[in-house]
């Protein structure tokens, strides 16, 4: 329940309003062992904590990596931080992708704005164990061509023979030349086999929702379509109760669910 | 010599799956194979809206028209796609610009032709609005989405 500090090694400005940064123990552990789609408590000293999914590889522990979006109190006092300062990390908590459950399957990732950040150590996973999945997909939406993370990352990933992505924006001006709709217009075409597939989401709860309709009636089942949930998590141990989510504990049960376990609630008022 | 014609084109098509092969050469005495080059309007919004299009090759973008931010690109289109759908209903006037991203072929259908057609027989007009409401829905559906801008 102790905070570790952690050094700032690398502040990385992903957009106008979104920055990753790269920590490492100040105590002397070299590494920090993950599950993709875990989550750290982020403390900045004398202004609060707010719970952040980690964003970087599971196979280099030693990089632990967060992406957020300068939205709060502590969230804007992060963006502020520079390399060599030190804030608290408490974790990993939480529930992780379903990666070891995929194997043998297409995998689908689908991410809404920063919601590509949690997805990626669990992209990462697939792309360094390639040869365990079938055909891996990547599809992600974001608001314009300015809010698009980890574009030199998404032309890496674009350039593989062994993956497909697929990038749109929900408004555009004349000069993009990509994708312009929202992303569960990529959902009908997108190279995959329904019956043998597993789908990760990612992104605003409203989105995530419509993605699970469209893919479930591309014929993907209820128990292959996971989502990561958001909710004011505190103690990220299922006491305080300030996620819960129906019988469930956000930080605790989740963050990453079962569409079979939790689809019901998605379009239910205050819960 | 042989005749080609379009109609294995439009049978092929899913957008006329299931259309009896009656109404199919209905509709291919009201189509033509067109072709735009890139940058290229293909609809302007506030003309008449007199043909639909089916997108065979190629891509196009949706666009408004915006004073303060120019041409504001609201959906893309690709190959498969049907677009243009203004022709249906009074005043027939196209509510949005569709522009050519690449070179683009597709078949276009008249739909003034369609519409005359429709009035002599009912059945048809009742499916093609069977397959036209689908897309409607579908384009409604997205834009809410795009509106609610979620990720902001």
């Amino acid at each position: 329940m102790l905070s570790q500090p952690f050094r700032i090694e690398t502040v990385h400005r992903e957009s106008y309003d979104t920055f990753t940064v790269e920590l490492q123990p100040t105590n002397g552990h070299d590494s920090f062992l993950f599950a993709p789609g875990q989550y750290n408590m982020l403390y900045v000293f004398g202004v609060g904590e707010v719970p952040i999914s980690i964003s970087g590889d599971p196979d280099r522990p030693e990089n632990l990596m967060h992406t957020t979006r300068a939205v709060g109190t502590v969230t804007k006092a992060m963006a502020e931080l520079q390399k060599g300062d030190v804030i608290g990390i408490r974790g990993p908590y939480g529930t992780s992708w379903p990666v070891d459950r995929a194997e043998g399957y297409d995998v689908v990732f689908v991410a809404g704005g920063i919601g590509l950040a949690p997805l990626r150590p669990a992209l990462y996973h697939v792309l360094a164990h390639r040869d365990r999945y079938g055909k891996v997909v990547l599809l992600y939406g974001t608001r314009s061509p300015d809010d698009i993370l980890y574009r030199s990352e998404l032309e890496q990933w674009r350039s593989r023979f062994d993956l497909e992505v697929h990038v749109t924006v929900d408004y555009a001006d004349a000069t993009w030349r990509g994708n312009v709709g929202v992303v569960t217009s990529l959902i009908p075409k997108a190279p995959f086999d329904p019956l043998h597939s597993m789908a990760m989401i990612c992104g605003p709860e409203v989105m995530m929702r419509f993605t699970a309709i469209e893919l479930l009636k591309r014929g993907i089942e209820h128990e292959h379509i996971y989502l990561t949930m958001e909710r004011n998590m505190k103690c990220a141990i299922g006491f305080c109760g300030h996620c819960q989510f129906g019988q469930h504990f956000v930080c605790r049960d989740g963050p990453v669910f079962s569409y079979a376990h939790i689809g019901h609630m998605l379009s239910q008022w205050e819960v | 010599m042989e005749t080609t014609t379009l109609e294995p084109i439009l049978a092929e098509h899913p957008f006329f799956q299931g259309l009896a092969p009656e109404y199919l050469k209905l509709l291919v005495s009201c189509a033509a194979n067109v072709r735009y080059k890139a940058n290229e309007m293909i609809i302007r919004a506030g003309q008449e809206a007199v043909h639909f299009f089916l997108l065979r090759h190629g891509e196009a973008y949706v666009e408004i028209h915006d004073p303060r931010h120019r041409h504001v690109v609201i959906h893309k289109l690709h190959e498969g796609d049907v677009f243009g759908w203004s022709w249906m209903l009074p005043p027939y006037k196209a509510h949005f610009d569709v522009r050519a991203n690449t070179l683009v072929r597709a078949i276009s259908l008249d739909g003034k032709c369609l519409r005359e057609k429709f009035d002599t027989d009912n059945s048809l007009g009742y499916q093609m609005l069977l397959r036209f409401t689908p897309l409607i829905v579908q384009r409604f559906e997205r834009t809410s989405l795009q509106l609610l801008d979620v990720y902001s």
